[in-house]
């Protein structure tokens, strides 16, 4: 008799019980779709970055140069032309293609800018400076090198991705 | 846990007596459906409290997407509703619920009415709910705009030709709202959405305060 009593259950308990498990039912169906709704982006498959026709391989030497891309960036209802530029070289068979972002505070660097500095990428905004294969220059405000795009080749034309960090 | 949360800030702030003063205070017989069934129609008041807080917060989260701009305004409702997980959901939560919320403020208007709740001493307790359905039809009318397609257009072509035919300031009032005297366009859609968002929901939440604090001064009135 004394064990059943112990499992009673106050009219006050059962009440408070219920009621808290309707309201937080009902409450979750509300909040659980918009925190769905506004996390969205977060949880939105990262699209595999196309890659892009860049140059044709036989006007690439061992000197850096410049060439400039165009691809359509879809960004939710929104499609525009963006415009990227790669500083493409060949070195025996390797073919690298580096970002111009200067990755002291992401200004434009230009192979060859400061007649001071030959055989260099140079940054207008701080002098910060690169050698061929983007590795920075000690003493120059960038600390890491430049950023270096995917590569691929097909029927003689470059292929570039999305550019990544050498480190 | 909670409970230790509570006393720790309950001992420095005393706040129970705040939420008490709120939360604590006997519902009437006459109005309780467990006493009386029929006692229901008490309950249109707090169920448009209710759905205008859904309506709140699914207007909240539908603006992470939605833009007020003549170009993009309905792509970015095509998008928010097509494209993004649960925009159908969230978007139908607040499409419904403005439809729902003018139904239960009639319901409620009409318990005030037949149960005679309006007669002195809460005469300005009326006035406050008349504006506030007021204020729910500014809502409606201007949140309808938002999405900018042929039927929101024209039913605002309409609703601002009811604006201008009021005498005197007819066409005042009508280019005031459409923020132009001849065209419904981009300053029409940044207007309402100015108005929708932030004019009458601030107006919405004052009149909503003084509702409350005047039944819970006044307290519900008696039974019939």
């Amino acid at each position: 008799m004394s064990e059943e009593q112990n499992h009673n259950v106050s009219r006050r308990q059962f009440l408070t019980y219920t009621l808290t498990g309707v309201g937080g039912f009902m409450a979750a169906g509300i909040i659980l779709p918009m925190a769905r709704f506004a996390i969205d982006p977060v949880l939105q498959a990262e699209s595999a970055g196309d890659m892009k026709a860049v140059a044709s391989v036989d006007d690439l030497t061992d000197q850096p140069q410049r060439f400039d891309f165009s691809y359509e960036q879809e960004d939710a209802w929104n499609t525009s032309e963006v415009t990227e530029t790669a500083w493409i070289y060949q070195e025996g068979d390797e073919i690298v293609a580096l970002s111009p972002t200067c990755t002291h505070l992401g200004c434009t660097v230009g192979w060859e800018a400061n007649q001071d500095h030959p055989e260099e990428f140079f940054c207008p905004c701080h002098g910060g400076r690169f050698k061929k294969d983007g590795t920075n220059i000690e003493g120059t405000p960038p600390t890491e090198p430049l950023h270096k795009y995917e590569v691929e080749v097909q029927e003689g034309t470059v292929y570039v991705g999305k550019a990544e960090s050498q480190v | 846990m909670l409970q230790r949360v509570y006393e720790w800030v309950d001992e420095r702030l005393d706040i129970t007596p705040m939420w008490r003063d709120i939360a604590d205070h006997e519902v009437p017989e006459h109005v309780n459906p467990a006493h009386h069934f029929s006692a229901f129609v008490y309950c249109f008041g707090g169920l448009t409290f209710f759905i205008t807080v859904i309506q709140i917060l699914s207007g909240m989260f539908l603006t992470m997407y939605y833009v007020p701009d003549i170009v993009n305004a309905y792509e970015s409702v095509r998008y928010l509703q097509g494209d993004v997980a649960y925009g159908t959901i969230v978007r139908g939560m607040h499409h419904w619920g403005a439809s729902l919320v003018i139904v239960m403020i009639f319901l409620h208007t009409l318990r005030v009415f037949f149960t005679g709740a309006y007669k002195r001493p809460r005469e300005l307790n009326w006035v406050v709910g008349v504006l506030i359905f007021f204020v729910m039809l500014g809502l409606g009318f201007t949140g309808y705009l938002l999405p900018w397609d042929m039927k929101a257009y024209f039913a605002t072509v309409v609703g601002l030709q009811i604006a201008e035919s009021v005498p005197l300031v007819g066409t005042l009032s009508k280019t005031l709202l459409s923020g132009d005297p001849e065209i419904i366009g981009a300053q029409t859609l940044t207007r309402f959405f100015a108005i929708h968002v932030f004019f009458l929901p601030g107006a919405l939440l004052g009149l909503l305060a003084a509702h409350f604090i005047m039944i819970r001064r006044q307290g519900i009135s008696g039974p019939l």
